[in-house]
């Protein structure tokens, strides 16, 4: 400890960034979960004052982190992983079961999930075995096993099933790329990914035509003076060809015909009014309420405790994963342009704050946390404007729920107590 | 690169978001959406729609509460059943099977228990509703009938359906609408309109406290009384003379254009459109195929005029200079067509302008009709002048009144007659029996009421109409005030107005007098055919008469068409003499005239071609 107290050297802006999130997160809470204007906010039988709760929680465990010695996280960080595993596969015979997903330890007073705590376990963990002095990225052996060390969690989680919290560790990927991943993987992954989707939007034929046409442009107008073989690029469009016709194959034989609704409905798929709004009323319906609730509120909102549709409960699980739609009705587009440029501040921020570390311990456990928070935000926000298919996860500081707010904060936190400790470190 | 990497797809993603935010929110955001808000629910407050008065301002149509016994299922509190039931006037079974329905409707909004209780029910239920939570009474409005006839010319209210919500935003589901007659011409005038409260819902449609504290919410406005024309004593005395018979009368007053009565038989009894019985009774009615009692005979139908359409070609022939008052046309019990004879009833001899009119001569007016073609030396011109002619009278066209509905009957041109024969391949003699009011020529009852009114007023006429005045004010479309002249000149018409006075004094309808009152009219008899099965045949001949009264100052001029009547003296003559006597006398002298046209009916005339046997047409019993 430094003689400046408990909160060192810790990084106010960011402090104050997370700090102004939580408290925008639980207004909209507020406002969407009140029913009778006449109990006090501190009345812990309504959602709102739970959460107020579960804020004071939040801020206990930031507290706490900030107690604990530096380099204890990065000492028992195998340990965490180890533990989170456990938790993990112990939830197959002892797990509760909410909404259809094994993902809860009911601790009497508090539901916890373990895949919460397996993101901050796995973040240090990936952190530590790959600053450690005899791991190379370069070598394929160590790339296997970083990559392991980040689906393994994954893998335990998909089948409770919980396939938005599985997801979110594929972000630890960004990671690797910044410790020197091969970025053409990074690269590949895209490729794949377009592929999927024009080829469910286009077809086959326009995909391969598109391709051709791709090609003859570049040989067009590439320098005389670059050479580039022509043998690999055919051999791409015919690997291309053949993943695109698999995608057909796929989407019609191994999908079910839910999964099918969903690419369908993101991807615009359905011309057919009728069968749209059926796709509406079914499949689609949060999506649907949520865009119709954003769009209401227009440039300036409809106000604080205005909005119609909040009010009405017409958002599915509004306060929760469907928050930021209470944003957008109640404060309009000056609302979400806000908290996008918060967040946007905030997450640039915490990779200048990574950047700055000497310790690659603490870099790349920055950049874990960074990825997870960017993973979550970019998935919530994405589903609930209508621009990703829908995925059950929280928005971070935002979204009600005890489990996801600690864990968040306590992520953050020990990130920001590593920073504030970064100058002994080299020491 | 790779220290950038994240940065860049943070910017990226901020972008992505801020663009998409602006995409819902600034471009499709559109600032009435709180119509199409699921969570504002609009109440509406109806204005009580407007009554119709008769032209001496007897009530027509009013308004009559009825209640409705609502439910709300998940607010009903165990109850005894069996009062319950009684006070309903329903039975236990009936109770129990719709409290299912309304159940699955919605267990949360109110669905109807029991349509429309009489006035007697409600007034026991009333007292004892507090018991039975969960129930309440909706009151509504309904149209009221202060009379039993004019229906076609009243008109109906209905829900608004599919086309109505597409095409006019005002309307809701549910709301009512004026369908035909009065009811759909002064929709808006009549309706008012309604006024509008926001409510907060929540997603299970519960209210949950006034939107915006009531900020946008309006108050009805109360829909306007109108007078019509139609007298009413006059429509009711009409409709019991159409007693078992079907056709048109159309009585109109010629100095203003304002229709008297526009009678349709076979008719029905407006309140029949009303309460709880409604649907039978519109099915009934709409599946009536034969006697078609919802199709207005008195602006729809239209039949050839016969011979009220002489006194027509004659003032063409005056107008035109082809023949003088004096002029005399030989009739051979009728006249040759090239070497065939075509006959005649009048009893043959030297006709003059007077005594063919009262006589009804058809020879002197094939003569009459063959010297205005001869006028010229084409046919296609004498045709021109001749359409022009008859057009300035109302026919062969939309008379414009403001009846939502009617029919342009016809007057052939020269196109028509080139359709049907070729070009230059036919002559006067083709068409000669429009001289007759035969042959091509066919006119709805309003037009020949409307004729009859331009021959009264001596060579113009005002657009029919029912409309008299809206609200306190007078105030009407002034097309209904100005006058449409013929191209008659006024000269021309006096002594066709005493050939048809002569009609009543020494001609086809002698025996129809009225005393005190000078009559001019015209008789016509229809020859007419109809296909059934396949076989053309003919049946009895149509009754038409029209006629005005006084010849001097005319007050009504009236038109009636009889189907099936025979001769024009007979059912139509009969018909128009004691609708003129009602009208200006308010009584009836020819107590035997009227006995006899309240009591016959023309049923067995009509059952004629459907019986399967061979029958005999006109026959004169009566």
């Amino acid at each position: 400890m430094s003689g400046r107290g408990l909160f060192g050297r810790i990084d106010w802006l960011t402090v104050f960034l997370y700090l102004f999130l939580v408290l925008i997160g639980w207004v909209n809470i507020y406002s969407t979960t009140l029913s009778d204007p006449n109990l006090s906010i501190f009345d812990f039988s309504t959602l709102y004052g739970k959460q107020l709760l579960f804020i004071g929680m939040a801020i206990s465990g930031v507290l706490l982190v900030l107690f604990i010695e530096t380099n204890f996280f990065e000492r028992f960080a195998s340990i965490f992983y180890i533990i989170s595993i456990v938790l993990l596969l112990g939830l197959f015979p002892f797990g509760r079961t909410i909404a259809g997903a094994t993902s809860w330890y009911d601790l009497g007073f508090f539901n916890l999930q373990p895949s919460e705590l397996a993101k901050v376990a796995t973040a240090l963990a990936l952190a530590k075995f790959l600053s450690d002095i005899q791991t190379d990225i370069k070598k394929p052996k160590h790339q296997l096993f970083a990559v392991i060390i980040i689906l393994l969690p994954a893998l335990l989680i998909l089948p409770q099933p919980d396939p938005g919290s599985a997801l979110i560790y594929f972000s630890l990927f960004f990671v690797l790329f910044r410790e020197g991943f091969p970025l053409y993987y990074l690269a590949i992954l895209l490729f794949l990914v377009i592929l999927f989707a024009t080829t469910l939007m286009f077809g086959t034929v326009w995909v391969a035509i598109g391709l051709a046409v791709l090609t003859v442009l570049v040989y067009t107008f590439k320098k005389a003076s670059t050479k580039i073989p022509f043998i690999p690029v055919l051999g791409i469009i015919v690997v291309a060809v053949l993943y695109s016709l698999s995608v057909n194959f796929v989407y019609e034989n191994v999908f079910e015909q839910r999964h099918r609704d969903r690419f369908a409905l993101w991807l615009s798929l359905e011309k057919d009014e009728s069968k749209l709004e059926e796709i509406r009323k079914t499949i689609g319906y949060n999506t649907y309420q949520s865009e119709k609730a954003i769009e209401s509120g227009g440039f300036f909102g409809k106000g604080f405790l205005e909005g119609t549709r909040t009010k009405g409960d017409f958002v599915p699980e509004q306060h929760t994963d469907y928050i930021f739609s209470s944003v957008g009705e109640e404060w309009g587009f000056v609302g979400t342009g806000t908290v996008i440029l918060l967040f946007t501040i905030f997450f640039l921020r915490l990779i200048h704050l990574a950047e700055r570390q000497k310790s690659e311990f603490n870099r790349m456990f920055g950049y874990g946390v960074i990825s997870i928070l960017l993973f979550h935000y970019f998935i919530n926000i994405g589903m609930v404007i209508g621009l990703l298919p829908t995925i059950g996860v929280p928005l971070p500081f935002f979204s009600y729920g005890g489990s996801g707010l600690i864990f968040f904060s306590m992520l953050l936190f020990v990130f920001l107590k590593l920073d504030s400790n970064r100058l002994k470190d080299g020491i | 690169m790779k220290k950038l990497l994240l940065s860049s797809i943070i910017v990226i993603i901020g972008f992505t978001f801020i663009g998409r935010l602006s995409y819902l929110q600034l471009f499709r955001f559109s600032p009435d959406q709180t119509f199409e808000d699921p969570a504002i629910k609009a109440i509406y407050d109806y204005p009580e729609r407007g009554y119709i008065y008769d032209r001496n301002g007897e009530l027509l149509v009013g308004n009559q509460p009825a209640y409705d016994v609502m439910v709300i299922p998940r607010e009903v509190k165990p109850l005894d059943t069996l009062e319950f039931c009684g006070l309903l006037g329903i039975d236990k079974n009936t109770f129990v099977e719709k409290m299912e329905k309304a159940r699955i409707y919605s267990p949360r909004l109110p669905s109807v228990l029991v349509h429309q209780l009489s006035k007697e029910d409600y007034a026991r239920l009333q007292e004892k509703m507090r018991h039975f939570e969960g129930f309440y009474i909706q009151k509504r409005s309904l149209r009221y009938y202060a009379t039993n006839s004019a229906a076609n010319v009243l008109g109906y209210i209905s829900e608004v359906g599919e086309w109505d919500l597409k095409n006019n935003p005002y309307y809701r589901a549910g709301e009512l609408k004026g369908r035909t007659g009065i009811e759909k011409q002064y929709e808006e005038i009549l309706r008012g309109r309604k006024g509008v409260k926001f409510i907060q819902k929540d997603r299970f449609n519960r209210d949950i406290g006034p939107y915006k504290d009531g900020k946008l919410d309006t108050l009805p406005e109360q829909g306007k009384e109108i007078q019509i024309t139609v007298d009413k004593a006059l429509q009711e005395y009409g409709e019991g003379l159409m007693h078992g018979k079907r056709g048109g009368i159309v009585a109109l007053e010629p100095k203003s254009g304002e229709i008297l009565a526009m009678i349709s038989g076979p008719t029905y009894d407006p309140s029949l459109l009303v309460g709880r019985q409604r649907s039978n009774n519109y099915s009934t009615l709409h599946y009536d195929t034969i006697s078609k009692p919802t199709w207005d005979r008195s602006i729809l139908a239209e039949p050839s005029p016969g011979s009220p359409f002489k006194i027509l070609n004659a003032l063409v022939a005056l107008q035109e200079g082809v023949i003088e008052p004096s002029t005399t046309f030989k009739c051979y019990h009728g006249f040759y067509v090239g070497s065939t004879l075509r006959g005649c009833h009048c009893g043959g001899g030297t006709r003059d302008m007077n005594t063919g009119i009262f006589r009804s001569c058809n020879a002197y007016f094939a003569g009459t009709f063959r010297k205005i073609y001869s006028k010229y030396p084409t046919t296609d011109e004498g045709m021109d002048v001749w359409e022009k002619h008859m057009k300035s009278f109302g026919l062969g066209g939309y008379l414009g009144s403001d009846l939502p509905t009617g029919r342009p009957g016809r007057i052939p041109d020269k196109a028509y007659y080139d359709r049907a024969y070729g070009d230059n391949r036919w002559a006067s003699s083709f068409i000669i029996s429009n001289a007759i009011g035969q042959g091509e020529v066919a006119a709805t009852p309003l037009q020949l009421a409307n004729m009859t009114a331009a021959i009264a007023n001596r060579g113009y006429y005002y657009t029919p109409h029912v409309i008299k005045s809206v609200g306190n004010k007078g105030a009407i479309d002034p097309r209904y005030t100005e006058p449409n002249y013929t191209t008659i000149n006024r000269k021309h018409f006096e002594p066709i107005i005493e050939g048809m006075a002569n009609v009543y004094k020494y001609g086809t309808a002698k025996w129809l007098q009225v005393p005190e009152i000078e009559i001019a009219g015209k008789t016509g008899t229809v020859e007419n055919f109809v296909r059934i099965n396949g076989e053309r045949m003919q049946l009895t001949d149509h009754s038409i008469f029209v006629a005005f009264a006084p010849v001097e100052n005319p007050q009504i001029a009236l038109a009636v068409y009889i189907e099936n009547g025979y001769y024009g003296a007979r059912y139509a003559g009969h018909i128009a003499s004691l609708l003129i006597e009602k009208y200006i006398k308010g009584e009836i002298t020819r107590k035997d005239l009227e006995k006899r046209m309240l009591e016959k009916t023309l049923e067995h005339e009509y059952a004629k071609p459907f019986s399967g046997e061979p029958f005999n047409i006109n026959e004169y019993v009566w």
